[in-house]
């Protein structure tokens, strides 16, 4: 059957791009290094981190996704959209605007002391987390609120009309679903914090806060030391594939059972209580997850002013690569959207950017000159990257769709291709959107493993921010991060909006 | 432009845009038989760090200065220096690196890819005897704690009085793990305090706010007001005062000395264009070349005597005395400065 074949190549093509690398670095290592003296420690560190950041991203991600999704108000459509902004900031710009709100210097700091209250220190075990939190509570929340979104709005009708109060609505509609998105949210964003290297080590203060992805770019950037490098990278690879399958165990499957597709109002939720509970959680969210980015819009407006023609190239080709990793990921990530699927594609994340890039840049140069390769390769590993992010939306909605619509297919014997034209990709736009967005807005934020292809005449905006705060431009840094903020939260927003468009949701 | 030409007497390459044309010069350069056309000016390929080639990096005015005088198209490959070279090994197609730190040295040294440079080296300038004949250095500065007057009334005088310092000043740092000016900050204070280093760390460490990945972070955080103090260079001073008017960023500085730091350009033994590579290397010493690198890279000139100096280098406050250790020396002491640093700020 072609769809089959179809998903083995695109599987075939993930395994030998997650694992093709670490072997030839391998290889050229000549077998694993031993660990460092801080390596264990790092471990420790890095998996009590991500454990923490998981936790507090998805457990405050359920009252905030069901106050979104039960309450209908004004500007709640740019608000769904601008809540997915943290999580494609580039790194350094996320934290200078988390810096500027909760820093020593930082608005809570300044108003703290106007109040005459003590002084907030956010560098620690719980600057990481709060970071962490800041860039991963947008997308738990977007996977709990499209479920939410996706469940027919018969079912509320019909809880509505059997007199359900609250507590058994929530034991029947709301608990199912939270127990199919959630582990799988948790594991993403369990991995995504496994890899976390800048982060963790500003708002961490110190050594105290070194992950393995440190010592990797200790090991791969300032050792040279390949072989302690691969180990570590394996390491990561086996905790990412072991969160995989501990995630997969837990999580239910089944879909939610089909509607007509209409958008009907609500009727649970009306009381004063419950209105004033969402409210606050939707209030609290918005302040949390939008205050730091005003604060990087404020620094970068005087800096927008000197954005050069240099800077304004290099965001084009960043928009390149991110349409290109888009339509690449999208195109992968169909056929692979089943379970075995994402579970080959964990390794993705999980798998170190610096080990990656090292060993595409050591199997490329047999073949082409590395250099001319900067653009197209940056395009294909942040295709790679998002890929488990595309699979993590699109799955459970794909086999939703399978287990609703599959009697139906049967039923009417329709063809593989009436399928997917009729039934697949219509109900699967919003997810689709969502996924897109999600990777065009990453590739363009993404450095990835640009370090070792640059290309002196074809930068990204990321590498841009860089370069011009290597050489004392903070202004224009903060002008150009500012500019790849727009552009990010506009492609997301086209794709999102996209696939969302006529659906009112 | 080389390579332009080839691309333009190929059609099927002329409809490719800007993202494809790296794969169409790849594919222009199958279908002209190699060599034909591209070879009419000579290529010097230099690898340098990544802030080099951007508008405000030194890269640009080299290029000029140097194709002015060679008659040859000097392309800068920017990115990662060492590794990128060692991974490379002898199919390296670079012909000269610049930017190297002395850190990495003697690892540099040790691969063998490496040739003499063949420049005589009575011109320079620098603060310490100077006899290496493959790494040659091209402009330098020294480790310190630049600070804003504004902020800071009155700068700690010593390194001493930096440890004594009360706990609210607040510095911010680069990790040596993953910076080279961070490991000049941890073999500074290995030199200054020997057995004592972690002693010295441990004082240190409530005054330390954070320390970042790398030098941009730390300077960012420095000049958003996040810190009093931030680990940088003798000459960061310069910056602020030539480029912006600003003559409130000092450098703190101390008598018992302050860590130099020096970069360093060297050919490669590989190379396919020798004599052009010597004539870069040459040009490093250059009055062109040092008389530009003040302002262009922001660091003192390596051959260039003081008075010629760009007015704001002159007003720079200098250290007396300069730290420095070979790199054997370094290399010994690296593990254990490191983890002084890292024991005392883990607690």
């Amino acid at each position: 059957m072609a769809p089959r074949a179809l998903a083995i190549a695109a599987a075939l093509v993930l395994a030998v791009l997650t694992l093709g690398p670490v072997c030839v670095v391998l290889a050229r290592a000549g077998g694993f290094g031993a660990f460092g003296p801080g390596d264990w420690q790092a471990l420790r560190f890095t998996l009590w981190q991500a454990f923490l950041s998981a936790s507090f991203s998805v457990v405050l991600a359920v009252p905030v996704a069901k106050a979104l999704a039960r309450r209908r108000f004004v500007g709640r459509g740019v608000l769904v959209t601008l809540l997915g902004a943290p999580f494609i900031l580039p790194v350094i710009v996320a934290i200078m605007g988390l810096i500027a709100v909760f820093g020593q210097a930082g608005l809570v700091n300044r108003i703290l002391g106007a109040l005459g209250g003590p002084t907030l220190d956010i560098y620690g075990l719980h600057g990481v987390v709060l970071a962490h939190v800041f860039f991963n509570l947008p997308l738990a929340v977007r996977m709990l609120f499209s479920a939410w979104a996706a469940i027919p709005a018969e079912h509320f009708r019909l809880a509505a009309s059997l007199g359900l109060s609250p507590p058994a609505q929530w034991r029947v509609i709301d608990a199912p679903l939270i127990l199919r998105v959630l582990p799988g949210a948790f594991t993403v964003i369990f991995v995504i914090c496994l890899t976390s290297f800048a982060v963790a080590l500003t708002l961490g203060g110190g050594p105290r806060a070194t992950t393995v992805e440190l010592a990797i770019y200790q090991a791969m950037r300032f050792d040279f030391d390949l072989g302690r490098a691969a180990a570590l990278a394996v390491m990561q690879l086996v905790l990412a594939l072991a969160a995989g399958l501990v995630a997969l165990r837990v999580a239910g499957q089944a879909g939610f059972g089909a509607g007509r597709d209409r958008i009907l109002p609500r009727w649970d939720g009306q009381g004063r209580l419950a209105r004033g509970w969402d409210a606050m959680w939707i209030v609290a969210a918005a302040l949390f997850l939008l205050v730091p980015l005003a604060a990087v819009v404020l620094r970068g407006l005087p800096g927008i002013l000197l954005i050069t023609p240099d800077t304004l190239r290099a965001a084009g080709h960043s928009l390149m690569v991110a349409l290109g990793s888009t339509a690449l990921c999208m195109a992968w990530a169909l056929p692979l959207a089943t379970r075995r699927g994402e579970l080959l594609a964990l390794p993705a994340i999980a798998i170190s950017p610096l080990v990656l890039g090292t060993g595409l840049f050591m199997i490329l140069r047999n073949f082409v000159n590395p250099f001319d390769m900067a653009l197209p390769v940056t395009g294909l590993v942040n295709a790679l990257m998002a890929l488990p992010f595309a699979l993590r939306i699109l799955r459970p909605e794909a086999e939703a769709i399978t287990c609703d619509y599959g009697r139906l297919r049967a039923t009417l014997r329709m063809s593989s291709f009436a399928w997917l034209r009729l039934v697949w990709l219509p109900r699967l736009r919003r997810p689709m959107g969502f996924a897109a967005g999600l990777t065009a807005a990453l590739a363009m934020g993404d450095l990835g493993v640009i370090a070792l292809f640059a290309d002196p005449d074809r930068a990204t905006l990321p590498l841009q921010v860089y370069r011009l705060m290597g050489s004392y431009q903070m202004e224009a840094a903060a002008g150009a991060a500012l500019l790849l903020l727009m552009t990010s939260l506009g492609l997301f927003w086209l794709f999102d909006r996209g696939g969302r468009l006529g659906a009112e949701a | 432009m080389g390579p332009n030409t080839g691309l333009q007497s190929c059609p099927c390459a002329a409809i490719l845009e800007d993202f494809m044309k790296s794969f169409a010069f790849t594919v222009a350069a199958g279908c002209l038989s190699a060599g034909l056309a591209l070879a009419e000016t000579p290529v010097l390929t230099v690898y340098a760090p990544d802030y080099f080639v951007s508008e405000w990096g030194p890269g640009p005015r080299i290029e000029e200065l140097f194709e002015a005088r060679c008659a040859c198209d000097l392309q800068f490959k920017p990115g990662d220096l060492l590794p990128r070279i060692l991974l490379e090994g002898d199919r390296t197609e670079a012909d000269v690196v610049i930017g190297l730190n002395t850190d990495v040295t003697k690892k540099a040294r040790e691969s063998g890819l490496f040739a003499e440079h063949g420049v005589d080296l009575s011109p320079l300038t620098l603060p310490i005897n100077w006899t290496d004949e493959v790494f040659l250095p091209f402009n330098y500065g020294h480790t310190a704690f630049v600070y804003d007057t504004t902020r800071v009334d009155a700068p700690p005088a010593s390194f001493d009085a930096l440890l004594e310092a009360p706990d609210d000043l607040r510095l911010v740092i680069q990790d040596p793990r993953t910076s080279i000016s961070g490991l000049a900050l941890v073999l500074w204070v290995q030199s200054v305090y020997g057995d004592e280093a972690q002693a010295a760390w441990e004082k240190l460490a409530p005054k330390i706010v954070t320390v970042t990945k790398g030098w941009s972070e730390s300077y960012g955080l420095f000049t958003d007001g996040e810190a009093d103090m931030v680990l940088s260079y003798t000459t960061s001073p310069a910056y602020h005062i030539i480029a912006e008017e600003d003559e409130t960023k000092k450098a703190a500085i101390f008598p018992e000395g302050h860590y130099f730091m020096v970069e360093l350009a060297a050919r490669l033994a590989t190379s396919d264009q020798p004599e052009l590579a010597g004539d870069f290397m040459e040009f490093i010493l250059s009055e062109d070349f040092q008389s530009m690198i003040a302002t262009g890279n922001w660091s003192i000139p390596a051959a260039l005597d003081g008075d010629k100096w760009p007015e704001g280098f002159q007003k720079l406050d200098l250290p007396e005395k300069v730290l420095f250790y070979s790199e054997d020396e370094a290399a010994e002491l690296r593990g254990e400065a490191i983890e002084a640093w890292r024991r005392a700020l883990s607690q």
